[in-house]
């Protein structure tokens, strides 16, 4: 976990989160912006850097395209339905590229669509991120060296999260969006040079 | 309906009842079939005997449940036959398909290109002498499969004579 800075001023709690930066450790500004904050019984206010809060927000939103190949879109279609409930680790399916967050590739990549989802991936807004659902979408599988067959995506787009199983359980993709949000946070850490 | 006056010989030794005919009588045989109420073609493809390729073609009278099996040889180094795309307008996707895992000719079908592979695909994969494992052999970089030519023909063609 990062680390806070706790400034305590007229009775008002400041968590500042420690940044990397010289510039924003300088706490005397967060100090005097205490001072104007109105007060609730209790409360605490957090202060924060605009990256962190980006990064926060893309983790509990990985927005999905609608893209299924095979019979793993069956998986996809019902863990964002009614019963096992996709949008309570925040994944919405998205029925354009441009706003989509992550791809989930459900089902056998073949030649012929290779450059088709090569495409789909380059419409999509950075930051974008990749889920390989099922055997066939990872490497190919028992189609591996079948004369029309991608052998596993991550040839033509770059992999975050690889969801074995044939198909996988909806548990699974559920799983693999909250292992994509821990990766979302961590790159964001790298990048900033926080340590855990 | 008679079709012994175009040389058709009847095969029933493995079971089913096929009816043999020389690859040139075709088109005369489909133009009977469909004056005698076979009104829907059900498939075309192929089989690799290795010395030689059958061609095979399953017609349906949709009105009386009737099938009627056909089949003709074609050597494997010239795989042609004439093509019943006329006669038949289901036919044209049927020998097209035919024509991309098999590669058998069809002489006067109207735009004989691949459609289930890529067009720049080569070789067709239900041979007997295509390999088996791809897995070292070509369509396996990432840059042939995000690079190569992926656009029909007969739409480069239409945006061309824009």
């Amino acid at each position: 976990m990062a680390r806070f800075r706790i400034i305590e001023k007229e009775g008002v709690t400041v968590r500042l989160l420690e940044s990397p930066h010289k510039k924003v450790n300088n706490t005397s500004r967060f100090e005097d912006f205490a001072r104007h904050i109105e007060k609730f019984p209790g409360g605490e206010v957090l202060i924060t850097s605009v990256e962190n809060l980006f990064a926060w927000a893309r983790s509990r939103s990985p927005w999905d395209l609608t893209f299924g190949l095979a019979c793993c879109a069956i998986e996809l279609m019902h863990t964002h339905g009614p019963v096992f409930d996709a949008e309570r680790v925040g994944a919405i399916l998205r029925a354009t590229p441009r706003q989509s967050d992550v791809m989930v590739v459900a089902g056998t990549v073949t030649i012929k669509m290779a450059p088709r989802l090569r495409r789909l991936y380059e419409q999509m807004a950075d930051p974008k991120w990749v889920i390989a659902l099922g055997s066939c979408a990872i490497s190919g599988d028992h189609y591996r060296n079948v004369y029309s067959v991608v052998p596993g995506v991550d040839q033509i787009v770059p992999v975050d999260v690889y969801v074995p199983g044939c198909p996988p359980t909806p548990e699974g993709l559920i799983n693999a969006f909250m292992q994509l949000a821990e990766i979302i946070e961590r790159e964001w850490k790298q990048r900033m040079g926080v340590k855990k | 309906m008679n079709l012994e006056k175009f040389g058709v010989q009847v095969d029933e030794s493995t079971g089913t009842k096929y009816h043999v005919f020389e690859r040139e009588k075709i088109r005369e045989i489909a133009l009977e079939l469909r004056e005698n109420g076979f009104d829907y073609i059900s498939f075309i493809t192929a089989i690799d005997r290795k010395e030689f390729l059958e061609v095979v073609y399953l017609f349906r009278n949709l009105d009386t449940g009737e099938e009627i099996f056909l089949k003709s040889r074609v050597p494997a180094d010239d795989p042609r036959i004439p093509s019943i795309a006329d006669i038949y307008y289901g036919a044209n996707w049927l020998e097209r398909e035919a024509y991309d895992l098999l590669g058998i000719i069809f002489e006067g079908h109207p735009d004989l290109r691949r459609i289930l592979l890529p067009p720049d695909y080569e070789g067709h994969p239900l041979r007997k002498d295509f390999p088996m494992h791809m897995e070292y052999g070509p369509y396996r970089s990432g840059d042939w499969l995000v690079n190569h030519q992926n656009v029909p023909p007969a739409r480069r063609q239409k945006q061309d004579s824009k």
